[in-house]
């Protein structure tokens, strides 16, 4: 009996012993390792190969060096064990502001839009603050990989890929930058400040005007760039790689008639990489948006309907809708602080028709490719980049919970502000005891 | 002696229609489906039986009575209403910002039986809201709390009948910035509790006046003016009016728990309360309550530091949680909001449901009727294909009394119940992340977008 006490007693000394050690991490700063790793015993997602019951995943110097159930492990390589649990491609965001907006409503904390109307020379990642609070709460959840949008105007700058792991913005850029273009909208604009049908209109026709009178004189600087005469004109200089095809435009249009137009539009200037942006009411006009080819990355899913008359479903539907109709969709947030919410989002679109496959893609393969990095993320595939994360089960269940994270080859620490906060009040010190006499309870 | 039955009926009946109109209630038999009580764990293969609105029997094998309705829910998850503890749906206005104290004012005056969001909130497994005034003003207006009977046009027959009276307070930011904006007091942490003691000071010399005049034998006394707001502020500390208050950070939550203390009012729950996880060996011993955001933060500075971790903290550290949306679309995945606590904190399946049923009852005043599935209680269900608590689930009928008012199978896709007669076009609203905090609107000192941001544009 005594015998037995005693051994509970260790076993239980034992259990406290990675407490303690874990105690002490507080002081510690948690740095990425960087290396050579093999991930043994893992179900893993490529995406594009499908999966592997029980895998090694193996990267070196940021890269994925092998993938499969027979890897030969090196001897100098650091083994992680994840048996019975999952291994995914890092998530894709479509569309955030994400490392462009610190604090909502605080003017100075924000840096995701410029003053005026035409400012395409303007580019998201000088402005992408790498030590952004919601950066690391962001990852933790096995977003790896973002499109950081400027906002407003009809041409606000040029967005990019960015990795959510780096000490500069060229640390952390993922190798794409692109033309945002918002599309002059026919739709009402905020909630509570709406405007007339002639004054929507007006304002769509002027914006149109303004539009095509830009892309005109874009066109004209592109084929005379060369020559002695030409000025410097940087707003205009920053559409040619458009022009030319080098860099994609990405294009915001939401409303029906919107996504009809833009397309339309696209085709009379005869732009080739192009991709549509927001789509929110692409569901009803699904099979012409896969008639031009144009790829989509659409959201927020979790969105009411765009029209009060619309089924109350509409934005849950709508990647499915489009989906099955054939088009290419990614999706998005469009979240700043709360990007962590990209797999609910996912898990939303899957159970409204998309289904977890293509679900999982849109915010993986297809991002990426989309995006114009598929060549270096999106699946678990040799030589592509390591980035990549370890669930517990289905990362889109709301309850699953990522205990590893690679990105850009670095093994970056499972912590953020959130997590620190979680660990120091879940039983503060001290506790109530020391308060009692402030707030006089005895009264009641 | 019959006579006199039937004209005391007769007066029975004219004074409940004048009160109100009798609202629809139902019967149905619910068979086969896994039942997640809440209160009592899960029951699988279980039959839940209504009658009259209310549930009357939970077994196995129960049939049907004549007349009643069987819906096989074979391999589905029946769970109660989900309680949105803040809402500011079915609203026709929500800030009466001409005041730093409107306690007069009620959202019972301003409630919107025509508001799509209703029927929208219903297919997101929701039966009732706490319909809530802004944040403009530091003690804002009375709250309504509602059943979402979609397709009742009298407003009176949405209301919760029996709920108790409650109202909004409001600190820090909003209310600061409101009058801020107009050169007046608060525009400080510091003004902000003045205002709520100076307040409460004034009501107390207002009911000194009453009293005096009530126990007054003089036949020829004069009484007081009477004044509607200053009453209202005298229900509060009598207890008959609730605390709903708008707050952030853990000073200003340790700030009104002390003020409370000072006047006797022991009951307040916070609403948002980013910051209560830091004080929440506090709020328990006060036993003051908490709504909060699953994972809402860094939309302005004083929700800078909050964590996901809040409402798991807090349920930890014994205070009763509940997690709510104030916004019309969260509003239509409470039960997703409500997993992410296992995500962010490990509560059990039962805690986490309790988050969005049975605590916000239970911070309302409604738990004798709703927030679980017990025999006695009102039947405001939902069933779900899945349960509730995967990111899969989908609502496919929302129940309230006993009447069906989602069905997912027969969605007509327009579900308004007013068009507009005058309106050519559709109006397309599009995404903006910026307008989805409602708390500040209508409160037109300056224009919303203004008040809320402080961008110069």
């Amino acid at each position: 009996m005594k015998n037995i006490k005693k051994l509970f007693s260790a076993l239980f000394m034992l259990t406290l012993i990675p407490l303690l050690s874990f105690a002490q991490e507080d002081d510690q700063v948690l740095k990425a390792e960087y290396g050579k790793f093999a991930l043994t015993n893992a179900k893993i997602y490529t995406v594009t190969n499908g999966v592997i019951e029980k895998g090694t995943l193996l990267i070196n110097n940021g890269i994925i060096e092998a993938v499969g159930a027979n890897v030969r492990i090196p001897d100098d390589a650091k083994v992680i064990d994840v048996a019975g649990k999952e291994i995914y491609p890092g998530m894709i965001d479509g569309g955030t502001t994400l490392g462009l907006n610190e604090i909502g409503s605080i003017a100075e904390a924000q840096d995701y839009r410029e003053f005026g109307q035409l400012t395409p020379q303007m580019q998201a990642l000088t402005a992408v603050n790498p030590n952004a609070t919601a950066i690391p709460v962001t990852r933790v959840s096995g977003v790896t990989t973002v499109w950081t949008m400027p906002q407003g105007g009809v041409l606000p700058g040029t967005a990019a890929t960015i990795n959510l792991f780096g000490y500069t913005p060229d640390q952390m850029f993922a190798g794409q930058k692109g033309m945002v273009m918002n599309f002059p909208s026919t739709g009402g604009g905020r909630r509570w400040r709406r405007l007339s049908e002639d004054e929507l209109k007006k304002r769509q026709e002027r914006a149109m005007k303004e539009i095509n009178d830009t892309w005109d004189k874009a066109e004209l600087y592109a084929k005379i760039e060369n020559s002695n005469d030409v000025r410097n004109y940087p707003e205009i200089e920053a559409l040619v790689p458009v022009v030319k095809g080098e860099m994609p435009l990405f294009i915001e249009a939401n409303a029906a008639q919107d996504i009809q137009s833009a397309i339309e539009w696209v085709k009379g200037r005869g732009y080739k990489n192009v991709v549509l942006t927001g789509v929110a009411e692409g569901w009803r006009v699904a099979d012409e948006i896969a008639k031009s080819g144009i790829p989509v990355i659409t959201g927020p899913v979790q969105a009411l309907p765009t029209r009060d008359s619309d089924s109350y479903d509409a934005a849950y539907a709508n990647p499915g809708i489009m989906s099955n109709a054939g088009v290419k969709v990614a999706l998005r947030t469009m979240g700043n602080e709360n990007t962590r919410n990209l797999p609910f989002h996912a898990g939303f679109a899957a159970a409204y028709g998309m289904g977890k496959e293509e679900a999982l893609k849109a915010i993986t393969i297809n991002a990426a490719e989309i995006l114009g990095i598929g060549d270096q993320l999106g699946s678990i595939e040799v030589g592509k980049k390591a980035n990549f994360f370890v669930a517990t089960g289905d990362p889109f269940e709301t309850a699953t919970k990522i205990t590893d994270l690679f990105i850009d080859g670095y093994k970056v620490p499972m912590t953020s502000r959130q997590i620190r906060l979680y660990d120091e009040f879940m039983n503060r010190t001290p506790g109530v005891d020391k308060t009692k006499p402030v707030i006089d309870i005895k009264k009641k | 002696m019959k006579a006199k039955n039937i004209i005391v009926s007769l007066l029975l009946v004219l004074c409940t229609s004048a009160y109100a109109q009798e609202v629809p209630k139902g019967d149905v038999l619910f068979k086969g489906g896994t039942v997640l009580t809440v209160s009592n764990g899960n029951l699988e293969n279980t039959d839940v039986l209504v009658r009259d609105g209310k549930i009357a029997r939970i077994g196995k094998n129960l049939s049907a009575p004549r007349g009643v309705e069987t819906v096989d829910i074979t391999g589905k998850f029946l769970m109660p209403g989900v309680i949105d503890a803040h809402s500011h749906i079915a609203g026709s206005a929500i800030n009466e910002g001409t005041s730093q104290v409107t306690a007069e004012v009620s959202m019972e005056d301003v409630l919107d039986p025509y508001d799509v969001s209703i029927y929208r909130a219903l297919a997101g497994g929701v039966t009732s809201i706490h319909l809530m005034h802004g944040s403009a003003n530091v003690i804002g207006g009375q709250n309504e709390t509602l059943k979402l009977r979609w397709g009742l046009t009298d407003p009176d027959q949405l209301r919760f009948q029996g709920a108790p009276r409650t109202i909004k307070f409001a600190l820090g930011e909003n209310p600061t910035r409101g009058a801020r904006a107009r050169g007046i007091q608060p525009q400080s942490r510091m003004g902000v509790e003045m205002m709520l003691r100076n307040s409460f000071d004034q009501a107390i010399e207002y009911k000194k006046k009453w009293d005096a005049y009530n126990a007054d034998k003089n036949p020829r006394k004069i009484a007081p003016e009477y004044d509607l707001r200053l009453q209202t502020l005298v229900d509060i500390m009598n207890g008959d009016v609730w605390v709903n208050c708008h707050s952030y950070r853990a000073d200003e939550i340790y700030m009104l728990m002390k003020v409370f203390s000072d006047y006797n009012i022991p009951r307040i729950n916070f609403q948002h309360a980013n910051e209560a996880y830091k004080v929440a060996p506090e709020l328990a011993a006060f036993g003051a309550t908490a709504s909060v955001f699953a994972d809402w933060w860094a939309y302005k500075l004083e929700v800078y530091y909050s964590t996901a971790y809040n409402a798991a903290i807090l349920t930890e550290n014994g205070v009763l949680t509940s997690i709510n949306s104030d916004d019309a679309e969260l509003i239509r995945h409470l039960w997703h909001e409500a997993a992410k606590t296992q995500k962010y904190g490990n509560l059990s399946d039962d805690e986490a449901l309790a988050l969005v049923t049975l605590n916000p009852a239970k911070q309302l005043g409604i738990d004798n009727r709703v927030g679980s599935i017990e025999v006695g209680k009102d039947a405001d269900v939902v069933v779900f294909n899945a349960h509730p608590l995967s990111v899969y689930a989908i609502p496919l009928m929302t129940y309230v009394d006993g009447i069906k008012y989602f069905d997912k199978e027969n969605d007509k896709k327009d579900m308004r119940i007013y068009v507009d007669p005058e309106s050519s076009i559709e109006e397309v609203t599009l995404f903006n992340r910026e307008d989805m905090h409602r708390c500040m609107e209508g409160a037109d000192v300056l224009s919303f977008e203004d008040l809320f941001s402080n961008k110069k544009r």
